[in-house]
């Protein structure tokens, strides 16, 4: 086991934290992005190279593996950045490079890389919850053209997405694993209308409905049929990046904190001089700790790309890092005080951000669950 | 003892759920049931309906328009109100200023404003925290200087309170101000009254997490105050203060919210398919025995301070109690919503938005439902220094 970092994982590290404090000022943190803005720092992370980060260098990436998404997801939490990073690179554009051909590569993983296009999995349902197997968006083939029709829930970024992965059902019952198929789709596509929406966490998503969309047997992406497998592999990847950003955002909270506690006075003494609250910080930063910790064993089980032990590693990270970043969140806002409450300070914000990474992907309780089904490694 | 209620509390429970369900406005139900907003029409309707059958002051004497009842039957109207849908009563004048001016205001104060209270038609803000005075209250440092001219004696008062809740819907705010600048903390303040209309006040709204705007940041700038609006004795307010947190306090352990918000849990799970979900029940089981416990304490407490009219430390441990339990009940309700907690737009906080939402309307609001209710811990004396009274008291024994 080694947890240490090298030196270019410090580097990338530094790099991304300098563009973060040049990006996103630390009185914005957390509000929702005018489209200007999000183009500003789109291009930015672009020039930067995060975008391309995990894809080939042949297709316009660097190669790196989940270790660097997970630096990189850690100072994007600390920002509350990112913008769609996690969904666009992280979630479908790793997909696509893990499962699509030759020539999808090469048609939309450049330019993600270079920031002139933007993707988005769309794999939630109504009623699918956190089963990635529920899905009833229906694929039908005939002579060589697939239907699609299906409304697609909480796609994130799906507002400003040029193209849809949907998850669809082309065989078999809802929740059966076999028959799902992953077709790729042009937002711009005739029966495809998007509903966009703001989140909680000041981000974007949308609800997407597909009506009659007919695509080619090429708009395909990985085997059809048998996409549960590849689906599941890319949310536990995202999931994986999601506890990272969490040990980044905490992290920026403790110090958030730290300094409220060291400035404002309340009967004669800073609030740090009461041991309560000292306890309470204790007990925060033993999160941080065991959420870093979760972060780095989920990223390494990412790479390792053994299903069972990465299921197992991401369950577990996941359930924790949910309900210890929830936690954090709301105990930072009960030590600012009635001005954590407030939408100046930042402190809620994170805790909105913790909440969010909470319900997203899974959530404590779906991972719980998903790992105690899980035979023993 | 007897686990029972008597048959009078039984009579009595099903008469205050016969009114509550005759006479809340359906509308108004909707919008407590599914955590949506309340405008202030909206509760002033029901409190005249309280009023026009006498409930609208619990806590007060009889001869002040109060219903006599006992420490049960508060807690039995406390409950069957909520659990009927019916908003919490939050006006400050009715819980706050009502029993204060009560037991220390002049006879023409309780003749001018006590029924003004009653009948919803003054609403008074709360003018007690400031920007450097928080769970430090004596830290006040809004000052009054008195003094005479043709008008007759008054203060000029000139100071910065903040977290005045509603106060855009109060005419009047009840406020704690230095008069004596060279006592001791506690011993040189006064509780004043003080039109809210008056030349020299500005409002300001402050922006919340979830997108409220409930709360406001009150400036002074030379407001002229009658002398006449001075409660109790001059440098005294401090006590007064006191007395009127501890009646804060009482009604703040929120059993009758924990019952209604964890039937919305069970709704909500049974709607989400989760009915069966072995997790999902052990958790809402464990919450029933947490629920029970507070609710038994609270009983027992009660009953054994019949005589007690602010029964203090007791008053504390309920607060400290019941609202970290209705804390993580609206934790379990963001877990019930599941993704559909994700997507947030403050106009679903409003009935008349609930048409294209993202999210269904009765998950839509759970979110910020739940950031809302981390206020619980933090008002009516923040749930550390609530502990730290505690701990005090007892060691100190
Ligand atoms: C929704 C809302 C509505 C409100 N409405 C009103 C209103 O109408 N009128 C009004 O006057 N005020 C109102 N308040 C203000 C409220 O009374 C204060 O927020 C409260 O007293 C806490 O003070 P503070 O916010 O300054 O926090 P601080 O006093 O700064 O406390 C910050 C943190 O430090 C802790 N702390 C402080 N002192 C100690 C100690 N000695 N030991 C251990 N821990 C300590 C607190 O528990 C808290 O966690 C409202 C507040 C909220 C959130």
């Amino acid at each position: 086991m080694d947890f240490s970092l090298n030196d270019d994982h410090v580097a990338l590290r530094d790099a991304v934290q300098r563009f973060c404090d040049g990006e996103y000022p630390a009185h914005q943190r957390g509000n929702l992005e005018t489209p200007e803005l999000a183009a500003t720092r789109w291009a930015g992370m672009a020039e930067l190279g995060l975008l391309g980060l995990p894809f080939d260098p042949e297709l316009g990436g660097s190669g790196q593996s989940a270790i660097e998404l997970m630096l990189v997801a850690q100072e994007l939490g600390r920002s509350l950045g990112g913008g769609a990073w996690l969904s666009s690179v992280v979630l479908a554009g790793q997909l696509l490079a893990k499962a699509g051909t030759p020539a999808q590569c090469s048609r939309w993983l450049p330019a993600l890389a270079s920031g002139d296009l933007r993707l988005a999995l769309a794999f939630g349902e109504a009623d699918s919850r956190y089963d990635l197997s529920r899905v009833a968006t229906a694929a039908r083939t005939v002579n060589g053209v697939c239907r699609i029709d299906g409304r697609k829930t909480l796609v994130l970024d799906g507002d400003t997405a040029d193209v849809f992965f949907v998850v669809a059902r082309s065989a078999g019952a809802t929740r059966e694993p076999h028959g799902l198929t992953i077709f790729a789709i042009d937002a711009k596509a005739r029966g495809v209308h998007v509903r966009p929406f703001a989140t909680l966490d000041g981000r974007h998503a949308a609800h997407v409905d597909f009506d009659g969309v007919e695509v080619g047997a090429d708009a395909i992406v990985g085997t059809a049929g048998e996409a549960l497998p590849l689906l599941e592999s890319a949310v536990d990847g995202a999931a994986a990046a999601l506890c990272a950003e969490a040990a980044g955002a905490m992290e920026a909270l403790l110090d958030l904190t730290a300094e409220h506690l060291k400035t404002r006075k309340q009967f004669g003494a800073p609030l740090a001089k009461f041991q309560v609250l000292q306890h309470r910080v204790a007990d925060m930063l033993i999160a941080l700790e065991q959420v870093k910790s979760m972060a780095c064993a989920a990223a390494m089980a990412v790479d390792a790309g053994d299903a069972p032990q990465r299921r197992r590693i991401v369950s577990a990270a996941k359930s924790l890092v949910g309900q210890l970043g929830r936690q954090v969140g709301l105990a930072a806002i009960q030590l600012h005080g009635a001005m954590g409450m407030t939408d100046e300070c930042r402190a809620g914000h994170y805790a909105k951000r913790l909440l969010v990474i909470n319900q997203l992907f899974g959530d404590a309780a779906h991972h719980l669950q998903r790992l105690s089904a899980q035979p023993q490694c | 003892m007897k686990l029972e209620f008597s048959a009078a509390d039984e009579a009595f429970r099903r008469e205050v759920r016969a009114f509550v369900s005759a006479n809340l406005p359906a509308d108004i139900k909707r919008k407590v049931e599914l955590g949506l907003r309340l405008e202030h029409e909206d509760y002033v309707t029901w409190f005249r309906k309280l009023e026009s059958r006498g409930w609208i002051t619990p806590g007060w004497p009889v001869e002040h328009g109060g219903p006599g009842w006992n420490h049960v039957q508060r807690y039995i109207f406390d409950e069957e109100t909520l659990l009927g849908g019916a908003p919490r009563i939050i006006a400050s004048g009715i819980q706050m200023l009502g029993p204060v001016l009560i037991a220390f205001g002049t006879e023409a104060q309780k003749k001018r404003y006590l029924p003004n209270i009653r009948h919803s038609s003054t609403w008074w803000a709360q003018g007690f925290s400031e920007p450097g005075a928080g769970s430090d209250l004596a830290a006040v440092r809004t000052t009054a200087v008195k003094g005479t001219d043709a008008d007759g004696e008054h203060f000029i008062v000139n100071g910065h309170k903040v977290w005045t809740s509603y106060a855009q819907w109060c005419s009047m705010m009840f406020a704690l101000v230095r008069t004596d600048p060279t006592a001791k903390a506690q011993e040189g303040i006064s509780f004043l009254l003080i039109d809210m209309k008056s030349p020299g006040v500005e409002l300001r709204p402050i922006r919340m997490l979830e997108g409220g705007t409930d709360l406001n940041e009150v400036y002074l700038d030379n407001v002229r105050v009658p002398a006449e609006n001075l409660v109790g004795e001059l440098n005294k307010g401090w006590s007064y203060g006191k007395y009127l947190l501890g009646h804060e306090r009482t009604g703040i352990a929120g059993i009758g919210s924990c019952k209604q918000q964890l039937a919305r849990a069970r709704t909500l799970a049974e709607q989400q398919g989760l009915g069966d979900d072995p997790l999902l029940r052990s958790r809402l089981a464990q919450f029933d025995i947490e629920l029970m416990a507070l609710e038994f304490t609270a009983l027992r407490l009660l009953s054994a301070n019949q005589k007690s009219r602010v029964p203090a430390v007791e008053a504390s441990m309920l607060k400290v109690r019941g609202t970290e339990l209705r804390q993580a009940i609206y934790e379990l309700l963001v877990d019930i919503a599941g993704p559909n907690a994700v997507p947030f737009s403050a106009e679903a906080q409003f009935l008349d938005c609930v048409g294209d939402l993202p999210a269904p309307v009765e998950l839509g609001t759970l979110a910020a439902n739940c950031l809302d209710s981390r206020k619980l811990s933090i008002y009516g004396g923040a749930n550390e220094v609530q502990r730290n009274l505690i701990a005090k008291a007892f060691l100190a024994a």
